[in-house]
């Protein structure tokens, strides 16, 4: 097992101040997500800390993993890397399923469906479109 | 040890507990159901990195990096099926 002192003191440095910037986005992308007014514009807050911020964080594990270890150790890069192909993923369903309902509440702002075969059209022919549409209505 | 790692080891947690306190609190608050799911993202989000910067502090030792691969796997399922779930009422159809 190593010790902090085998680690050079540059290599801490530059550690230490992408893990700051990593922490910092991270903080910024969640006041984000409590600060701005609607959904839609707080669904790009969170974007902060998955990428930019994961890989400074990640970019620091390795590089303070790597010098302590005392060979290339690259398996903390697995986590932001995940981060960044999974977490656009989830929030294209959670952005889809947002848009679906806000459409059925008729909320101001919200982009119709486009062309006649698209959306709606799916919507009708799902026959969900009445009792989605009481709860969302009901709620608000 | 130089003072930005130093300073970083203590604040840089700090920092990420304080994200996570702001998203717990829009998942109380949250008026939608978007938005909880939203807030719980970003709570797993920072949650995963806050077990990598504990795992610097811990010097290698210990299986952070492991806890924290789990929990953006996990999280991301989660996330999935319950933006599928607000979809569609239900989430194996």
């Amino acid at each position: 097992m190593s010790h902090l002192s085998d680690v050079p003191g540059w290599v801490q440095g530059v550690c230490g101040a992408l893990m700051l910037l990593g922490a910092v986005l991270a903080l910024i992308g969640a006041v984000g997500v409590l600060r701005l007014p609607n959904f839609f514009q707080r669904v790009h807050a969170t974007t902060l800390a998955s990428t930019l911020g994961g890989w400074a964080i990640g970019v620091a594990a390795a590089l303070y993993y790597s010098f302590s270890a005392g060979r290339v150790a690259l398996h903390p890069l697995l986590v932001p890397a995940l981060l960044t192909l999974t977490v656009p993923v989830s929030t294209f369903f959670l952005m889809r399923a947002a848009v679906f309902r806000h459409r059925l509440a008729g909320t101001p702002g919200v982009p119709g469906s486009l062309g006649s075969g698209g959306e709606g059209g799916d919507l009708a022919d799902r026959g969900a479109v009445a009792d989605t549409d009481s709860v969302v209505r009901g709620r608000d | 040890m130089n003072p930005i790692f130093a300073t970083a080891l203590w604040l840089a947690p700090v920092l990420l507990l304080l994200a996570m306190a702001c998203a717990l609190l829009r998942l109380l608050l949250g008026p939608s159901a978007e938005d909880r799911i939203l807030a719980l993202d970003t709570l797993y989000v920072a949650a995963a990195l806050l077990v990598l910067v504990l795992g610097v502090r811990a010097n290698g030792g210990g299986a952070y990096f492991e806890v924290a691969l789990l929990i953006a796997l996990l999280g991301f399922a989660s996330t999935s099926a319950m933006a599928k779930f607000v979809l569609r009422g239900e989430v194996v159809e």
